[in-house]
């Protein structure tokens, strides 16, 4: 139970999470592919980041390391929501 | 803040002091090595939806061939492996070495799972007269998830060789620079995944 209450747990729990409502529920057709599509990819994009910031570590990183990885998903997220927009 | 200042011999110059310690995890190398394979991911999203914009009724008819239960429980595997190899470097930390060959060892066989479910779902592709000629949608298909396979691979590898350095306790509590990196890398491939997962099986 100790291992359960890290906050590398708590966060590899909404990891699990995040995924099972994109994967199977936002996919659904009662959803309109547009609403879909973008809440699918900014859902990935918290995942992301709280992959990078959680267990990579960047959280206690010096700043031009965060600013790195944010600027990745920034302008990964950005691309791919206005590619599919447009 | 709560930093405070503090004078630095002449009295004039103030420098500050108990602020958050920030540290680099891993080395510089591993984080340009990381940078740089994350780049030429994003260029491949990127070329990815702008072919995908070109022509997305066929996008969208192959899409429908795509099964994402593969690609929602290799998600889940991905992302147990990442949160055993977080564990094992916690453990390490605590010098708590054979817990940690445990958490490494739990993170390798999720990466054999994700390789065995890949190559299921590669022969039901191929079984089904699908292959990476058949139309751009699975050139991509093939071609993102061929090299993003390569990377779990070469990280089961680096995995493992983590695994018998654990067992010699040969890491430094204090800064276990190897597994760190290891665990960047390990990080990288899975969120990776987490957005080549949705771009090819749930973009629609």
């Amino acid at each position: 139970m100790e291992l359960l209450r890290k906050p590398v747990s708590i966060v590899w729990a909404a990891l699990m999470l995040a995924t099972c409502a994109s994967t199977w529920l936002l996919s659904k057709n009662s959803v309109t592919p547009d609403v879909a599509t973008v809440a699918i990819m900014l859902i990935a994009a918290v995942k992301v980041r709280l992959v990078m910031w959680q267990f990579m570590e960047v959280r206690r990183a010096p700043l031009s390391l965060r600013l790195v990885c944010d600027g990745w998903l920034l302008a990964v997220t950005t691309l791919i929501v206005t590619v599919y927009l447009v | 803040m709560s930093e405070s200042l503090m004078s630095s011999g002449t009295g004039t110059e103030l420098v500050p002091v108990g602020g958050p310690t920030r540290r680099l995890p891993g080395v510089e190398g591993v984080w340009v090595f990381v940078m740089a394979d994350m780049t030429v991911f994003a260029v491949l999203f990127g070329s990815f939806m702008v072919s995908r914009h070109h022509n997305p009724a066929l996008f969208e008819a192959s899409r429908h061939a795509m099964n994402p239960n593969f690609g929602g429980v290799n998600t889940l595997i991905l992302l147990t492996s990442s949160w055993f190899a977080a564990l094992a470097l916690d453990a390490v930390r605590k010098s708590r070495f054979a817990l940690a060959q445990r958490f490494i060892g739990g993170a390798f066989l999720c990466g054999l799972a994700f390789m065995v479910s890949k190559g299921i779902e590669y022969t039901e592709k191929l079984n089904a007269g699908i292959s990476m000629l058949t139309n751009d949608f699975f050139m991509y298909y093939f071609t993102l998830t061929g090299i993003h396979l390569f990377h779990v691979v070469a990280g089961n590898v680096v995995l493992a060789v983590l695994w018998f350095k654990a067992r010699s306790r040969s890491f430094d509590p204090k800064r276990p620079v190897v597994l760190e990196c290891g665990a960047i890398y390990w990080h990288m491939v899975d969120l990776l995944w987490i957005i080549l997962f949705p771009l090819l099986y749930l973009v629609r």
